[in-house]
């Protein structure tokens, strides 16, 4: 199983919309347990941050409006959400499996 | 050992291919249309492949695109929810069929690129006028939205193109480009002096390999290794034996890596005579290889053996003769000696030898 470990130097911006494009699919992982990001010859194993991330991708939300959502719903701090969904998100984008509107 | 859950799934539809690629990973006794699984047969197996954890189906031959039923392969794969992703070289494939087969829920292609030079390409593939087809394939993929892979398998006669076929790759909109190594087993084994390549040429398609990395950041995503010959560890084949996937031939039989028909002795069973759950939890072949016990030194108390568990097992036959050796292109390997010998063949080769392509009847 792949994993996302590699730092990365995609920018970013707050307005930007995330959009996972067709070819890549969350879905639920039975067997193993959890939640995968299926994409082109990959499968990526996602944590619960990571998940939560991706539920609320749906080519409408800005990167800020997820960050407000998340950090509404789990009532944390605003500068480490914000860093966590940019990391994320952004790594994403490099591996070209998630796009920007 | 705890028996792990298989995550893909090589669907292999047909031997039946236009082409005649000297590296094809197909065995060298290829099967007949006559004895493939019809369409009913491959449901079964992708339900059950579903059932057992498999996320992930490649459908791939062969040229799997010379099934007529293909279309009903991937609706089924995605009813199930199984990653479809197909792996073809484009030949013979329409823009109306790759509509059809994007219709009914395909998520990926993979399209084989044999060179950059046209001629080159022909040559290889074995087949003129192959290469032709290829860009309006990428731009029907491309067009309908489907994520694009282009996967270039590299050798001695292709190795100086490997920025090129990068490049290339952007060009045609490729999300990803798998810069994959020739591999010696089979065919590929039968066409080692035509295919090895030089030490320096190696080195420098790594340097492009590289530099690409850098140039292309957030544009294609470039898999690449060092090919085991030239490397000082093998690669971890599979993801270890009977641990990640599972291989179905176009008659049913199941293997644990696409080139384990290879290893003489193996009892495959058929998705005709047992489940899929079976097969991957009580077949011998299944049970070869897994875990630690069937290691020898140097790999039984190597602090790698977790890693790469040992290497290629098909690699360890055909060069050895003893499928349960260390992979013979470790450098701790007591046979690494024989890997030494065909570089220093390759080195003082001159001239590319003449191809022996693949097709039916013996070699």
């Amino acid at each position: 199983m792949a994993q996302n470990s590699e730092p990365s130097t995609h920018v970013v911006a707050p307005e930007a919309v995330p959009v996972i494009p067709r070819g890549v699919r969350l879905v639920e992982d039975a067997a193993r347990g959890g939640f995968v990001l299926l994409a082109p010859e990959r499968v990526y194993k996602l944590d619960s941050v990571a998940r939560h991330i991706l539920e609320r991708c749906d080519g409408k939300t800005s990167v800020a409006g997820i960050v407000d959502n998340l950090v509404t719903a789990f009532n944390a701090p605003r500068a480490q959400i914000e860093r966590d969904v940019t990391a994320f998100l952004g790594g994403l984008a490099e591996k070209r499996v998630l796009e920007w509107r | 050992m705890t028996l792990t859950s298989p995550l893909v799934l090589l669907a292999e539809l047909t031997h039946r291919c236009p082409l005649s690629c000297p590296y094809c990973s197909n065995p060298l006794e290829l099967e007949r249309r006559g004895r493939e699984l019809d369409t009913q047969e491959w449901e079964r197996v992708l339900r059950e492949a579903r059932a057992l954890g498999v996320l992930q189906a490649h459908l791939s031959g062969g040229e799997p695109t010379a099934r007529r039923d293909l279309e009903e392969i991937v609706a089924v794969c995605a009813q199930e929810g199984l990653y479809s992703n197909l792996i073809t070289s484009g030949v013979g494939l329409t823009s109306e069929r790759l509509a059809r087969l994007s219709e009914a829920g395909l998520d990926h292609v993979q399209l084989s690129l044999q060179a950059i030079d046209e001629a080159l390409a022909d040559r290889i593939a074995g087949l003129p006028g192959a290469h032709r087809r290829k860009r309006a394939v990428a731009e029907a993929v491309t067009a309908l939205g489907l994520p694009l892979t282009i996967n270039a398998v590299i050798h001695r006669a292709n190795i100086h193109e490997t920025r090129a076929l990068i490049d290339h790759a952007v060009a045609l909109g490729a999300r990803r480009i798998e810069i994959a190594h020739a591999q010696f087993v089979g065919w590929g084994l039968l066409n080692r002096p035509a295919l090895l390549p030089r030490r320096a040429a190696v080195e420098e398609s790594l340097a492009a390999v590289e530099t690409a990395r850098r140039d292309y950041a957030g544009v294609i995503v470039i898999d690449a290794v060092i090919p085991d010959y030239h490397a000082r560890y093998p690669k971890p084949c599979m993801g270890g034996w009977g641990r990640m996937g599972l291989n179905v031939t176009p008659s049913g039989r199941v293997l644990p890596c696409h080139a384990a028909e290879n290893i003489p002795g193996l009892d495959f069973w058929s998705v005709r005579e047992h489940s899929l759950e079976a097969i991957w939890r009580n077949s011998p072949s299944f049970n070869a290889f897994r875990g630690e016990d069937w290691m020898r030194e140097p790999c039984r108390s190597c602090d790698r053996r977790n890693r790469d568990f040992g290497g290629c097992r098909c690699q360890a036959m055909a060069l050895t003769g003893d499928a349960a050796a260390t992979d013979p292109v470790c450098h701790l390997s007591p046979h690494r000696n024989l890997v030494e010998a065909a570089l220093a063949e390759a080195e003082a080769a001159d001239a590319l030898e003449d191809y022996r392509y693949r097709g039916y009847g013996a070699p």
